[in-house]
């Protein structure tokens, strides 16, 4: 997970209530008091903004009921008490864009959102797509063009498309390949991804003209 | 992965916030972007008991030039500043930056006030900020004050922002008339974090520098401010000798470790070429 980088731009944190050590790739180490360890018992939050465990989440044109925990990410709850398991895990750390969904239309990383951050949001994910057996023209613009190997990748990288092309429906390739560079393809299909993208934005571009 | 258990709140005014940090000082950590700090949670770099989620407080995020300033909300996301007309216009050395900051997904979600409150040597704001002269207004309960970056920034992940203090917005010099700038990025690919990076703010007058800025980037314990070099353009011609100098200056201030990215000698070497670059192509915007 070189993208991010954290294993080797920050060690191990040190004992509780202190400073953390940060150190910069070759080990020149330095404190870092931006981040200080929780200190023993846990803080009481004051009421202000305060939130309620059971929440209503807006997810594919439906209202979810359902018991979030404070530090749980929307692509845990998706997965694991929505079962919309479309949605992958892969670094879990902002990095590989194969837990991307729509935010708002929007396309977010979702093992870096909390869920309690999504509430009153309209959010989308690969399952919300299809409208019943007919496939979203992303999609099929990747059954065109078999545009995956394993397609571990796939989820994120169509939610990203959907997201791309919706706000910019004529980008080149080289701008298609900038706009979904957040998303990383473990087989490296890149230039089959690309056509599906590209075959996707006239798809989108023939059914809204 | 979760993160280790918290507290969460979400206030919508910055009183709410404000109140909420001064209840519990090193406790709380205020959530902006959550590209960093999620991460750093989760691996356990960071395990705040309360986490103060700024999200849904209106009015944080915004571009917008008023008398003396360019003033930009800390949580202006990155994708609103890549696609600022505001910036492409007067601040191209911002309009430069943006678009490099990481990837996509990670600009709709990451602010530009949290990326100088991460302080990470190889953020790229940081630099940006120290090119222009910029400052940040900063809040607490019971005091405001306003700083220049290069007092926010102290070393590594580290600010001079006390806990019960939050970021509310970045105040940059409006550019005046012949005025340019640059930022070059070297990155092993689309989206990585610089290998080497440089901000250039040049401003012209009458045919001398009347200020120069440089900013630089992963190239020591935090963004650095290359100021042997500014003090030596300053008042100067814009000749190719003066550039010369001024980029070995600043490749003089630097201080880079050798890493995956490159060798120390090798990132020297780039900041040179990269300011010098930089002040060529800076030059030539200030001139029109
Ligand atoms: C894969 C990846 C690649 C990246 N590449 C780059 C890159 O190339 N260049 C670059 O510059 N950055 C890069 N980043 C960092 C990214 O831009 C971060 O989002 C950013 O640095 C932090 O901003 P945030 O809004 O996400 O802050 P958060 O993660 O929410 O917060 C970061 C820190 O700032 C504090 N904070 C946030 N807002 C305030 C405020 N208003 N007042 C006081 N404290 C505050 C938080 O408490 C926390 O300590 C990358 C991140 C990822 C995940
Ligand atoms: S799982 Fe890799 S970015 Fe979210
Ligand atoms: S097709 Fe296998 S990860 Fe992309």
């Amino acid at each position: 997970m070189e993208k991010l980088d954290l294993r080797s731009r920050v060690e191990r944190s040190v004992s509780r209530r202190t400073f953390i050590k940060g150190v910069v790739a070759t080990g020149a180490t330095v404190s870092a008091g931006a981040y200080v360890l929780r200190s023993s018992g846990a803080s009481t939050a004051s009421a202000q903004g305060a939130v309620e465990r059971l929440v209503t989440l807006r997810v594919n044109g439906q209202d979810r009921r359902v018991d979030v925990m404070k530090q749980e990410t929307l692509a845990m709850t998706l997965r694991y008490k929505l079962g919309l398991t479309g949605t992958k895990i892969g670094c879990d750390r902002a990095d590989c864009g194969a837990c991307t969904v729509l935010v708002d239309g929007v396309p977010k990383y979702s093992c870096s959102l909390l869920t309690h951050q999504v509430r009153g949001a309209e959010v989308t994910t690969i399952e919300g797509l299809a409208n019943g057996d007919e496939l979203h023209p992303v999609q099929q613009a990747v059954v065109d063009e078999a545009g995956f190997q394993c397609a571990f990748c796939a989820p994120g990288f169509i939610m990203a498309m959907v997201g791309t092309i919706q706000e910019s429906p004529s980008l080149t390739r080289d701008e298609m390949a900038h706009a979904l560079s957040g998303n990383l393809c473990r087989c490296a299909d890149y230039p089959k991804i690309l056509n599906s993208a590209m075959r996707a934005a006239e798809y989108m571009r023939s059914t809204t003209a | 992965m979760f993160p280790s258990r918290f507290d969460y709140v979400a206030p919508d005014t910055v009183e709410e916030v404000l109140a909420t940090l001064a209840q519990h000082g090193d406790e709380a950590k205020i959530l902006a972007g959550g590209q960093s700090l999620i991460p750093l949670m989760k691996l356990r770099f960071a395990s705040p008991g309360l986490l103060v989620d700024v999200n849904r407080v209106p009015g944080l995020g915004f571009v917008e030039e008023t008398g003396e300033h360019l003033r930009v909300g800390t949580l202006t996301r990155n994708t609103e500043l890549e696609r600022s007309a505001l910036l492409k216009s007067g601040y191209p050395v911002m309009a430069d930056a943006a678009p490099m900051i990481s990837d996509p997904l990670v600009r709709n979600r990451g602010t530009i006030g949290g990326s100088l409150a991460h302080a990470d040597p190889a953020g790229d704001w940081g630099s940006v900020m120290l090119a222009l002269g910029a400052e940040v207004v900063i809040k607490s309960s019971t005091d405001e004050r306003t700083i220049p970056v290069s007092e926010l920034l102290v070393n590594t992940f580290t600010t001079s922002l006390d806990p019960t203090e939050m970021i509310t917005e970045i105040r940059v010099p409006k550019t005046p008339a012949r005025s340019g700038g640059s930022y070059l990025k070297m990155e092993r690919r689309v989206g990585d974090f610089a290998t080497v990076a440089t901000a250039v703010h040049l401003t012209l007058d009458n045919g001398t520098i009347k200020r120069a800025g440089i900013g630089l980037t992963a190239v020591g314990s935090k963004n650095l401010q290359a100021s042997a070099a500014e003090d030596a353009l300053a008042g100067a011609e814009p000749t190719a000798e003066a550039f010369e100098e001024a980029a070995r200056l600043a490749a003089e201030a630097s201080s880079p470790s050798s890493d995956v990215r490159g060798s120390a000698e090798y990132k020297k070497a780039m900041v040179r070429t990269f300011v010098r670059r930089g002040l060529d192509k800076a030059l030539e915007l200030a001139r029109g």
